[in-house]
């Protein structure tokens, strides 16, 4: 497949090599990440008016899904102020490394058992069962977002590298996930050049970079999953043979090394996740919202446990069962190893369309918040820009079924051919089959959507 | 190289130093000059209006943030015409005030928020200038208290009545009221047993029984009082009182306290007593105007009755009164 390299244009190569421009931006992002935290412990508890929500639930959020994640995979990671104290404190520094003492903190390595991302699976599903609070009131949201400042802190401190982002980190763990679909890519140019590159800086660090933070050595990538797009292996390659590639969408998805099953079980998790939270916050079951937002009682109990039920067990097994069916289907395809979890890639484009779909209802509904809060942050009555009386309006409520309706249907197709890929890695002429029945299940979910959405 | 590194590094260092001390330090200069005074409306169980005291200045604005951080709760002030303004969980209403007299303000709920919603009152002590000396708002002395009543005293009369009294029939009765009871004083101060004895004593209804008395007595009540009146009094009864006191008058609203006795004491209250049976003759015949009227501004003391003085205007609380009434003496022409 063709690629590009924007290395190659000189002034973009020297924008991500140079450590200003991705600093400025982290730094101010930091900023952003402060005040948000500020805002939400300090300012009004009137979440539409408070920086905290407006700002991270609805300005970033819809930048995130709507934007980073489609188009840049992992960007947000690249500016990600979350893991910055945490990681200036190891590497003794705020830019690039300087002299030669060790990291500070203990350096120690990810217990091996957890060297996946169940921990984010598991982190995202806990913070998902919160987020009709999360979302709305700017107290919770303050303190989840400290929560994690501390957390990335805390691991920069005991483990080596970010531990954080690459294991523990609930919204990195989708953003890998999705990345895969991206038009970008980190890759090296030449797998042989590495190979013949006996020091791995890229790996280990050097005076010109540090060892990648991620603890993924670029000569293996083959998806975006793992890679931070940190930029660090392409200051500490000598060899120049890092690139950043313009390629395809979803280059990743037809890549049959490397699938998982802790990555199958993100797909259902934020497949499920979208239905239920579209179910909670768009839906017309008032009882529903009361019972998502009564934390701790028993109704909410029982709404924990049908979430979870409905995300780690019916889902999974409506799907393993459509798989099996599958194989019925065309048994010669059976040379497909590990089916469950091959097919389960197919549901990220349509799990992503199912975000995107999402968000724009409450994005669009929601994002002239942003003005009157932009002049009056912390709803303290300031009027810093002139636009706090600017009232809500939603916008293109006409027109969002109509999209919502095209990225689903775009969505489905794309889990359709990503899945007719995967059955043909079987290499049988017939192994087509093999996928009807998962096409049956992204049908079904896509028809529930559709339903939540403009039924 | 290695200089233009730590060069590079203490640039950054003082960058980012530069932007969190800027952070905070726009943070608590922007406190200080907050414009707005911030009111928590919750229930009252759980602190009613937060802050419950304000002060303000005549003739400058006041500005609020009004928030409810539980359920639906109104915002009026007493005794102003400021429509008041609903508080929707999760939305913040601004409202500017602009007090023009000094005096002390009596904000509350006007959504039946919870049990206790009569609780939710809160003080706005407005200070300056006074700007026309006439000015007669909160602190001037309620009739009850120059004459004298003792609102807590009991006043059930013993009374027959076989059918209620009817102003129409006292209308049609060939019978003129002598004048020295067709008075403003009468209507406000006696009670209609009070005016039903005087009428009994009187040579020219000798000729009258009891209830065509009574009759009379309802037409004299109705003459002081309109259509219009009655419509005001209905409102301001539906909005205020009929969560207690009932729709129909007679005490059994879905505020009001169990018979049984059998509820919680921290949310009703320990000494509260069941709201007032406005269809109840014999307490109601031996009511003036005038003790009404204290016990609407005063309230009932511990009973469960909240005070109005400070919230309705005297325009109000005579409607209100014209309407009480109306259980006991129904308008003629059967529209309310």
């Amino acid at each position: 497949m063709t690629r590009y390299d924007l290395t190659r244009i000189p002034i973009a190569k020297a924008l991500l090599v140079n450590r200003w421009p991705q600093f400025l931006v982290r730094a101010l992002a930091l900023i952003g990440f402060l005040f948000a935290i500020v805002a939400g412990l300090g300012g009004t508890p009137v979440g539409s008016r408070n920086f905290s929500i407006v700002f991270v639930w609805i300005a970033w959020w819809a930048l995130l899904i709507l934007v980073a994640v489609p188009l840049l995979g992992r960007g947000w990671c690249t500016v990600c102020p979350i893991p910055m104290p945490g990681e200036w404190l190891q590497n003794r520094a705020l830019l690039g490394p300087r002299g030669k003492k060790p990291p500070f903190g203990l350096g120690r390595k990810w217990p091996r058992a957890l060297r996946n991302i169940w921990v984010q699976n598991g982190a995202f599903a806990l913070m998902a069962l919160f987020s009709a609070v999360v979302l709305t009131q700017p107290g919770v949201t303050a303190v989840l977002l400290a929560s994690f400042l501390f957390l990335a802190f805390g691991a920069s401190l005991i483990f080596e590298r970010r531990a954080f982002c690459r294991y523990m980190c609930p919204v990195g763990g989708f953003i890998g996930l999705y990345s895969q679909t991206a038009p970008i890519e980190v890759r090296v140019r030449d797998t042989a050049v590495c190979a013949g590159h006996t020091t791995k800086t890229c790996y280990t660090g050097s005076e010109d970079g540090f060892g990648c933070p991620w603890g993924v050595f670029p000569g293996g990538l083959v998806k975006n999953t793992y890679c931070g797009a940190c930029l660090e292996c392409l200051r500490t390659c000598p060899l120049d043979n890092i690139a950043i590639n313009i390629r395809p969408v979803g280059a990743d998805l037809s890549q049959p090394r490397g699938r998982k099953l802790d990555e199958a079980f993100k797909a259902f998790i934020m497949l499920g996740s979208a239905f239920v939270y579209s179910a909670v916050m768009l839906g017309p079951w008032g009882q529903l919202k009361t019972t998502a937002y009564a934390i701790g009682s028993l109704p909410w109990l029982l709404y924990v446990l049908v979430f979870l039920a409905f995300v780690f067990v019916f889902l999974p097994g409506l799907f393993y069962l459509s798989t099996r069916v599958g194989q019925l289907l065309a048994p010669a395809g059976r040379s497909l190893p590990r089916p469950f979890t091959a097919y389960a890639y197919a549901l990220v484009p349509l799990g992503l369309a199912a975000w995107i779909a999402f968000s724009l209802s409450f994005v669009l509904t929601n994002a002239s918040y942003i003005l009157p809060v932009l002049s009056d942050p912390l709803g303290w009555g300031w009027d810093l820009l002139g636009t706090a009386g600017y009232s809500w309006t939603p916008f293109f409520t006409q027109t969002i079924p109509v999209a919502q309706t095209l990225v689903l249907v775009v969505g489905l197709a794309w889990a359709g051919i990503t899945a007719r890929r995967i059955a043909q890695e079987g290499n049988h002429p017939a192994a087509w089959r093999q996928a009807i029945p998962n096409n049956l299940f992204c049908l079904l979910v896509t028809v529930g959507f559709l339903w939540l959405f403009v039924g | 190289m290695v200089i233009r590194r730590l060069m590079g590094e203490w640039s950054a260092r003082l960058f980012l130093i530069l932007l969190i001390a800027g952070l905070f330090a726009a943070i608590l200069f922007g406190r200080r000059t907050a414009q707005a005074v911030e009111i928590h409306a919750v229930m009252p169980e759980r602190g009613g209006w937060l802050p419950g005291n304000l002060t303000a200045e005549v003739n400058v604005p006041l500005n609020l943030r009004l928030i409810s951080d539980d359920v639906l709760h109104g915002f009026a002030v007493g005794q102003q015409p400021w429509p008041a303004v609903d508080l929707v969980p999760g939305q913040m209403t601004e409202l500017t005030l602009t007090f023009d007299e000094p005096g002390t303000y009596t904000y509350y709920c006007t959504r039946w928020c919870g049990l206790n919603h009569w609780r939710m009152r809160g003080t706005i002590e407005v200070k300056g200038e006074e700007n026309a000396p006439s000015f007669t708002g909160p602190g001037s002395q309620p009739p009850f208290m120059t004459l004298g009543l003792d609102l807590d005293q009991p006043h059930e009369v013993e009374v027959d009545l076989d059918r209620p009294p009817s102003a129409d029939l006292g209308e049609k009765l060939d019978f003129t009221i002598p004048t020295r009871f067709a008075t403003r004083e009468i209507y406000f101060e006696e009670t209609p047993y009070q005016f039903w004895q005087d009428l009994r004593e009187d040579p020219g209804t000798v000729s009258l029984s009891d209830i065509e008395i009574w009759d009379l007595v309802a037409f004299v009540w109705q003459s002081e009082t309109t259509l219009e009146s009655l419509e005001f009094g209905q409102r301001l009864y539906d909005q205020n009182c009929a969560a207690c006191h009932g729709e129909n008058g007679d005490g059994d609203g879905v505020m009001a306290m169990p018979e049984t006795g059998d509820y919680e004491p921290e949310v009703f209250g320990e000494s509260l007593m069941p709201p007032g049976d406005f269809t109840d003759s014999q307490k109601m015949l031996g009511a003036s105007t005038a003790l009404l009227q204290g016990k609407i501004m005063r309230g009932g003391m511990g009973t469960g009755m909240p005070y109005w003085g400070t919230i309705f205007t005297d325009e109000e609380i005579d409607a209100l009164i014209d309407y009480i009434w109306s259980f006991q003496f129904p308008f003629s022409n059967g529209e309310l």
